[in-house]
């Protein structure tokens, strides 16, 4: 199993511990991961300004994985949506394939239109499979209740990813921090948007949206939020004391990445997983695991 | 009244948004309501009615649609896409509304600003010696803060 990373803008700059986790798991479940440094953004924040430029820009990034015959492996929702699209429109428009070749050639670069693009979920999914993650687990989580925060573009728009899992009753981040020996809580509008695409235009209706699902988070009992995209973690992690303060609610809920959550039933300790960089403090739940390990 | 203003509006500009990546199914619209019901910013702020946006492109509201700020609220999020009975690609159509604002020049200053970073930099946070220092204490591979051949791609295009 060998992928090239894609980190994207927001992850190596403000989400190390998400990058730190996802690289000891996937070493310990032996996918490799290879840098590829002339990545650049996805192109998602240009798709408001001009989609043209959006498409270019994944297609570079594409053409670049392409070029080294590596499918490419996201972090970011975002980004795995505006590759992942970018890639299924130029594998059936050959015209417009044309088209982006035109401008790629100019930088010395040509796209076949055949890069594969997966989260680092769905990898751990259906290329490494849950029997081998169980198999990994050397720390009981204790059932640790765990609420699963989908957000939207690991799933949709669910054409892009050729109906890989219904939108609309999805069941692969349960399965995954099940694998890892914690429970996974049902609650109230699990599958709505966490509302980091708003913050840019409208911080209060954001903030509202994230409001509404800590609000059910923390009544179905949940002692973590798990997420899969640094954008959520910016609404629910770094955003909930600001939501706590504006709203006069009280959640101190922790927000983990997925891996995090698998590292520590893998046996890594909190530096290696970066659960000093969340923003809401993790010790609680490492103390009851591990001893505060 | 509202009957009165009709002749202001832009009888043409249905054609205008229906010719952009994405919006080309819009007449198929019949104004059932799903992709209101479905959306979850107008759960919290009623000014965001995706079905409104639809109609009001039939009705030529041209002015009123790019120079306000309710195609801004959509957080992307696809539900209403997902769920439309026609397979109107409202997502899609909702930032085709924002590609035509931003030509006409009404973009929020936000959006003009990450897309200048990502033009100048190719990406939307260069990575600064204190990034870099905290990512060789994490163990991290340290990566070029601007990326050349992005910066160049988007240059050559415009």
């Amino acid at each position: 199993m060998k992928y090239a990373l894609f980190l994207g803008c927001t992850i190596p700059a403000r989400s190390r511990n998400y990058e730190m986790s996802a690289r000891v798991v996937a070493h310990k479940l032996d996918i490799e991961l290879v840098d590829i440094f002339d990545f650049s953004c996805c192109g998602f924040p240009l798709k408001s300004s001009d989609s043209g430029q959006a498409g270019l820009l994944a297609a570079r990034n594409l053409a670049l994985a392409e070029a080294q015959g590596l499918p490419i492996c996201t972090l970011c929702s975002a980004c795995t949506s505006m590759l992942a699209e970018e890639a299924h429109v130029l594998r059936r428009n050959k015209a417009l394939l044309d088209k982006v070749n035109v401008e790629l050639n100019k930088v010395g670069l040509s796209y076949g239109g055949h890069a594969e693009v997966k989260h680092f979920a769905r990898v751990l999914l259906e290329d490494v499979g849950l029997d081998r993650i169980r198999k990994a687990v050397t720390v009981d989580l204790k059932c640790l209740p765990v609420a699963t925060h989908y957000g939207c573009h690991y799933l949709k728009p669910s054409e892009i990813y050729d109906g890989t899992e219904d939108p609309e009753n999805p069941s692969s981040l349960e399965a995954l921090v099940e694998a890892a020996g914690a429970r996974s809580v049902e609650y109230e509008h699990k599958r709505e948007c966490c509302g980091g695409a708003v913050l840019v235009a409208d911080e209060e209706t954001a903030l509202k949206m994230a409001k509404r699902k800590l609000d059910h988070v923390k009544k179905a009992g949940s002692k973590v939020m798990s997420v899969v995209c640094p954008f959520c973690s910016v609404m629910y992690d770094d955003n909930q004391k600001s939501i706590e303060s504006r709203f006069e609610a009280d959640y101190r809920i922790p927000v983990l990445f997925l891996p995090q959550i698998l590292g520590l039933a893998m046996g890594f300790d909190r530096k290696e997983l970066g659960l000093n960089m969340n923003v809401v403090k993790t010790k609680g739940i490492t103390e009851e695991i591990v001893g505060g390990k | 009244m509202a009957e009165c203003q009709m002749e202001n509006r832009s009888a043409g500009f249905a054609a205008v948004v229906v010719r952009e990546p994405g919006a080309e199914g819009i007449r198929s619209c019949y104004a059932c309501g799903t992709c209101t019901a479905s959306c979850p910013v107008r759960r919290v702020n009623p000014a965001y009615n995706p079905r409104r946006l639809i109609r009001m492109i039939h009705l030529g509201m041209k002015d009123e649609i790019l120079k306000g700020n309710e195609i801004w609220l959509c957080s992307s999020c696809y539900t209403c896409q997902e769920r439309c009975p026609e397979g109107v690609r409202i997502t899609d159509t909702i930032i085709a509304l924002r590609n035509l604002a931003v030509r006409e020049g009404h973009a929020p200053s936000g959006i003009s600003m990450q897309a200048n970073l990502i033009k100048s930099q190719g990406r939307l946070y260069a990575l600064d010696e204190f990034d870099e220092k905290k990512r060789k204490k994490a163990g991290l591979p340290l990566l070029v803060p601007e990326v050349e051949g992005a910066i160049k791609l988007l240059e050559k295009k415009e």
